[in-house]
């Protein structure tokens, strides 16, 4: 599999907004435990005037920025979000505008829970490589909702990161193979109408997450021919702190494979992109040669494994952007009432 | 629905919100925010639309707590006058920064955000803010 593609530059951005898994716990009267049990000990918290839209227009300017090209060159903007501020009416052109791609560009938005970035991923990587576009925009990002007082609400959070695809000769990470598995399997879903997502509590766990990641990391071990040993990081989705410890043990990886790229216990699970900052962490940090496996997770279910061997022209790239610890060391806490005016649950009618 | 929000105009508007695209005038030379067929300095109809400087410093703000309909939830809103690197003048809100640590010659840079948002069925206008360079940087 020789594909001859890959990250061309890397961008991340985390609100600065903190709240802690103990004031949503004295809340809701949970055991103050909780945030233990989760391994997550605080979640990023968008703004009142931000959404996933501008969310995600941050990191794709700061991925541009490292890219360090035309934004005209850009032929496919892909936007993966599950709380997309329009149901109909694409964020990927508001994206494509304000970066000045419009109009020569495809844009698209897309839906798979929390691997629709993902999925433009791979589908980007596919048009460059067939040479259909010389560069592509993936943005994956989220104001993750979860019903008040639910489980879900401890982690559900907001953040993303996006990437410019492109050549290989260009890239800072060359993709060496992919493999993606996917099935139907009802772990997690949101229908048209509510307002938060429902999800099958334990069923989340081994049948969807452990399941499809487990099956999309092996298949592209063998596809490479590679083993854990030979990765230098490993990166996850993220819901909570515990599965990516816990997948990674069942593969194989150690904790030290692991830990470059865990972000869940700073930020909580930015759904979209929670594997993407992941990611961008690594990439904040990884020498020349590194090899990278990134596997990301959407619940329906599917998982798509990667593997990246990092390049030289990574050192030049990585200052011109801020880095994922900057923005998870830049934060101002918040209490649960603020966080619920800036998360919109609080509905106050204009009469 | 109460509508407000005009899709023309939003339209109309995008680089302006977007991009920070001002008016350069290109006899007097001073750029102005937002674009205009007119050079508000020197009369000029000789002006372009650039992409003006994306930082600069808060030359004066004021703290609004009374605010109108639709707004509640942003109060209170800090407005400010932004002078950019390039010198054009910007006045818009601030976002991200408490308002008692808001200062005249405060760094900051444009972002974009959500404006103003019409009901739960209209448009949402998305426009330039400013807030303090992030990640913050020490001593400031």
């Amino acid at each position: 599999m020789v594909l001859r593609v890959g990250i061309v530059g890397w961008g991340a951005y985390i609100p600065r907004y903190r709240v802690k898994v103990e004031e949503i716990a004295r809340v809701w009267g949970y055991d103050p435990s909780v945030g233990a049990e989760l391994g997550v000990y605080e979640k990023a918290v968008g703004g009142v005037d931000e959404d996933a839209t501008t969310i995600g227009l941050e990191a794709a300017l700061n991925a541009v920025k490292r890219a360090g090209i035309d934004p005209r060159r850009i032929g496919a903007v892909f936007f993966g979000s599950e709380s997309k501020p329009y149901a109909v009416k694409p964020s990927a052109t508001i994206i494509a505008e304000a970066l000045g791609i419009v109009p020569d560009t495809m844009a698209s938005d897309l839906e798979f829970a929390c691997r629709a970035g993902s999925e433009g991923l791979r589908a980007a990587f596919g048009l460059v490589a067939s040479g259909q576009i010389e560069y592509g925009l993936v943005v994956g990002a989220d104001t993750a909702q979860a019903n008040p007082g639910d489980v879900l609400e401890f982690t559900a959070a907001s953040g993303g990161a996006a990437f410019v695809v492109g050549p290989a000769r260009d890239a800072v990470a060359v993709l060496e193979g992919v493999y993606t598995y996917v099935t139907d399997t009802p772990d997690f879903w949101r229908r048209e109408v509510s307002p938060y997502p429902v999800h099958g509590e334990a069923f989340t766990g081994e049948p969807a997450y452990f399941h499809h990641i487990e099956s999309a990391v092996k298949g592209l071990m063998e596809r490479l021919g590679l083993k854990p040993q030979d990765f230098d990081y490993v990166v996850f989705h993220q819901p909570n702190g515990r599965f990516p410890l816990r997948i990674a043990k069942r593969l194989g990886f150690t904790k030290e494979q692991v830990e470059p790229g865990l972000i869940a216990p700073y930020i909580g699970n930015t759904y979209n992109g929670s594997a993407f900052l992941g990611f961008a962490r690594v990439l904040d940090i990884a020498k020349p040669g590194s090899r990278i496996l990134v596997a990301p997770f959407g619940s329906g279910a599917g998982s798509d494994a990667y593997s990246f061997v990092v390049t030289d022209a990574i050192e030049e790239k990585r200052d011109r952007a801020p880095k994922v610890d900057d923005y998870i060391a830049d934060k101002v806490y918040i209490d649960y009432a603020m966080y619920a005016k800036y998360r919109r649950l609080v509905l106050r009618y204009n009469m | 629905m109460a509508y407000r929000l005009s899709p023309a105009r939003l339209w109309r508007e995008k680089d302006s919100r977007y991009r920070l695209v001002g008016g350069m005038c290109r006899r007097c030379g001073r750029r102005f925010y937002p674009p205009r067929p007119v050079c508000p300095y020197c009369g000029s109809k000789s002006v372009e639309r650039v992409e003006l400087a994306r930082q600069g410093v808060v030359e004066t703000f004021a703290i609004t707590y009374t605010v109108q309909e639709g707004f509640r939830d942003q109060a209170p809103i800090v407005y400010a006058i932004v002078k950019l690197d390039d010198g054009a003048r910007v006045f818009a809100p601030l976002t991200d920064v408490e308002p008692e640590k808001v200062h005249t010659g405060m760094r900051v840079e444009a972002v974009v955000r959500r404006v103003r948002v019409d009901d739960d069925h209209g448009l949402i206008a998305y426009g330039i803010k400013f807030r303090p360079l992030r990640p913050a940087k020490s001593g400031q």
